[in-house]
């Protein structure tokens, strides 16, 4: 008895507090990940509350509903608020709920850090969004924050850089605390090849964030120094090189997309596997995929800047690089594809929305390989192809991702049984108006209508109107999936420990719901 | 049992360290950045020594041809002063001496200390234009309501190519403030 216990951390025997004050001191990955995805699901209605006023203004050419100000303030926030508080935080509540119960680990490595970088986020958020009734508004400089209009705005832009500051501590925190619990807290015998593909994609996701955050870190730092302290890094009338600021923020800014999209591979790599009831197709190649695509990453952001002016060998260079990713992303929908390749495929939820992600990231994949070409990506720079193209890679493959994971878990978290016919509505409801929403917004870049802009000439109305009906019947259907959510954590169908029939690895192990504490005592794999 | 999970508690706090110092590292690689790049992808910029002396082996001029160079003058920020080109352009032999002047009034009832900065459009046009004698060297120290009239001297590289019959040369004037005492 007393050597089971010493197997417990002592932070797993506190008695379990009740209240609001069981969630603020709470150290318990599972109940931290359930803030998270609250956290992630009530932003994530912010920032598409802020994309419905855009897409209303949209609706029609002329200015009907918003100042132009304010709708440049509109569209910096909404990719802010979306990217930052919506989408990273999902990803990291996935991460905590996971990562424990798939390596076979009593919680996460640092259970206090792990506290800490969530109960940050809320502060970043009201910073954020406060920052709208600042003298001047919030940052209007886009979620780019380009010098030198970020070094020119009002104090929404500093509590804008503040807020970033913050989100990088949590994040950086968070990656270290995921980098260390799956490299030090495995359960004994599971090598790093025999670990899970959502554990390999969120090692490299976390490698990513301690690399580009700080550098993040320090960009936003030099905007505050070049706005408050007289220095001149960005401000081309001080000599400083507004370019400059290019470089530093897409340094951060490239990789970070795929930080966005790298975890929703990985839950998709678990949830085809399972409806097609075979194991994964070449593991060894996703894993070397995934590494490649972190280690490319890095080395491809002058693609966002081929319009700077650059040296023709230094457009050369980015434009391959960008190419490149194309061969290891391939490499990971074919093996999709060869997963299901004779499988015996059912088609409940989380596979459906698995499906749409290959669906839908191709199409955003197959257009950021257009868009790698230089003298292409001059001709539709500052377009609404742009806008459709990562709508389609961070909206509809990181979201559907994030759709696919939590149909495929919520059985595990809440031991019930979710509103199957329900579902299948939410994934064919999202499927539709996401792709006439976003699908007009190709045909609008192509003929030349610019992005961030409230008023638009008249040819482009009809395009406009579809997707401002899209993107309402797309906001409105997310409300269904709330819906889906609640009505499933407060009753339903009795949940199995396997829940799904394919269903294989250490979390399928344990009862549904999961107990409060998990493998207080290593499981042995194999 | 007791020795084992100490072992494992103090190897994730080693391999934070660890990682900590990357985290570091990689806020420093922020600011090696711009270097690097200027490094690697060879975009580093002539400076202004070197194009006077590349105007001092100047000696033909080009009078089969002319350039239209226009001279433009800002202010950056709302302060109370005035910045303006005496003349609004001028036709240049390639190799020709060329003096214009600048004139800058502080309306203000402050001493004012400020600095131009140059930048041409379009920016090819940069390479082939030399000053030799300019106000945009030295910041510019003015009293309450003075006015100044400043000197240019320059001249264009006889080598620029045919395609910029047109350089437009603007200044933008900008305070230094003083630094506050830390």
């Amino acid at each position: 008895m007393q050597v089971a216990l010493d197997n417990v951390p002592a932070v797993a025997q506190l008695p379990h507090q009740g209240g609001i004050l069981r969630w603020i001191r709470t150290t318990n990955h599972k109940d931290i990940g359930t803030l998270y995805l609250w956290f992630s699901i009530s932003m994530f209605l912010v920032g598409g509350l802020m994309a419905l006023t855009i897409r209303a203004e949209l609706f029609k050419p002329g200015l009907q509903i918003v100042r132009p100000e304010f709708f440049n303030q509109l569209t910096s926030m909404h990719g802010l608020v979306m990217i930052f508080l919506a989408i990273m935080p999902a990803f990291v509540g996935f991460a905590n709920w996971q990562l424990p119960l798939m390596l076979g680990a009593p919680d996460m490595a640092f259970p206090r850090l792990n506290n800490l970088s969530f109960w940050l986020l809320p502060f970043a958020a009201v910073l954020l969004v406060a920052s709208f009734f600042a003298p001047g508004g919030a940052t209007a400089a886009g979620w780019t924050l380009y010098a030198p209009l970020s070094v020119q705005m009002g104090p929404g832009m500093d509590m804008a850089i503040f807020a970033i500051h913050i989100l990088g501590i949590s994040s950086i925190i968070g990656g270290l605390n995921i980098i260390v619990t799956i490299l030090n807290m495995r359960a004994p015998g599971m090598t790093l090849f025999k670990m899970p593909m959502f554990a390999w994609t969120w090692l490299v996701t976390a490698a990513l964030l301690i690399t580009i955050m700080p550098v993040l870190a320090g960009t936003v730092t030099m905007l505050l120094f070049d706005r408050h302290f007289g220095t001149h890094f960005f401000d081309a009338a001080g000599g400083g090189d507004p370019v400059l600021f290019q470089h530093l923020f897409w340094f951060f800014g490239h990789p970070e997309v795929y930080v966005l999209i790298l975890p929703a591979f990985g839950i998709v790599s678990a949830v085809i596997p399972t409806f097609s009831r075979k194991p994964l197709f070449g593991l060894r190649s996703m894993v070397a995929a995934t590494v490649g695509i972190g280690v490319v990453a890095t080395a491809v952001w002058a693609h966002h800047m081929f319009t700077v002016g650059m040296p023709v060998a230094a457009q050369l260079f980015f434009m391959y690089t960008t190419l490149l990713v194309a061969v290891p992303t391939g490499v990971k929908v074919f093996n999709w594809l060869a997963t299901m390749w004779q499988g015996s495929l059912t088609f409940e939820t989380p596979m459906l929305f698995a499906i749409g992600f290959l669906f839908v990231f191709t199409i955003g994949g197959l257009t950021g390989v257009i868009l790698a070409i230089a003298p292409v990506d001059i001709q539709l720079h500052q377009t609404y192809y742009i806008v459709a193209h990562f709508h389609y890679t961070m909206v509809a493959s990181s979201l559907f991702g994030l759709f696919a994971g939590t149909y495929y878990w919520l059985p595990k978290w809440t031991g019930h049984m979710y509103d199957e016919k329900l579902g299948q509505w939410h994934f064919w409801l999202t499927l539709s108006f996401f792709n006439l929403t976003f699908i007009p917004m190709f045909f609008l870049g192509l003929a030349g209508m610019p992005r961030r802009i409230p008023d638009y000439a008249l040819q482009f109305t009809d395009l406009n109107a579809l997707a401002s009906i899209g993107a309402f019947g797309f906001g409105l259907t997310q409300l269904l999936f709330a819906y889906i959510v609640i009505k499933c954590i407060r009753g339903g169908e009795r949940a199995t420990a396997q829940v799904w029939e394919g269903a294989k690895g250490l979390e399928w192990t344990v009862p549904s719901p999961a107990p409060h504490h998990t493998f207080s005592t290593p499981p042995v794999v194999e | 049992m007791i020795a084992r999970a100490m072992t494992g508690a103090a190897r994730n706090r080693l391999l934070l360290a660890k990682l900590s110092l990357a985290v570091v590292g990689m806020f420093g690689f922020g600011y090696l950045l711009a270097p690097l790049y200027d490094r690697l992808c060879g975009t580093e910029r002539a400076t202004q020594t070197a194009a006077k002396d590349a105007a001092r082996q100047i000696t033909r001029v080009d009078l089969a041809r002319t350039v239209a160079v226009q001279y433009d003058a800002n202010v950056h920020g709302s302060v109370h002063w005035s910045f303006r080109p005496l003349q609004k352009s001028s036709q240049v032999h390639p190799g020709e001496l060329v003096h214009v002047r600048y004139e800058m009034t502080n309306e203000s009832n402050e001493p004012v200390v400020g600095q131009a900065v140059p930048s041409y459009a379009p920016p090819a046009a940069a390479a082939y234009f030399h000053k030799i004698e300019c106000f945009c060297f030295q910041s510019q120290a003015l009293r309450p309501h003075e006015t100044r009239s400043m000197p240019l001297v320059f001249l264009i590289d006889p080598a620029i190519p045919g395609d910029l019959p047109t350089i437009t040369l603007s200044y933008t004037f900008f305070e230094i403030r003083p630094r506050k005492s830390a």
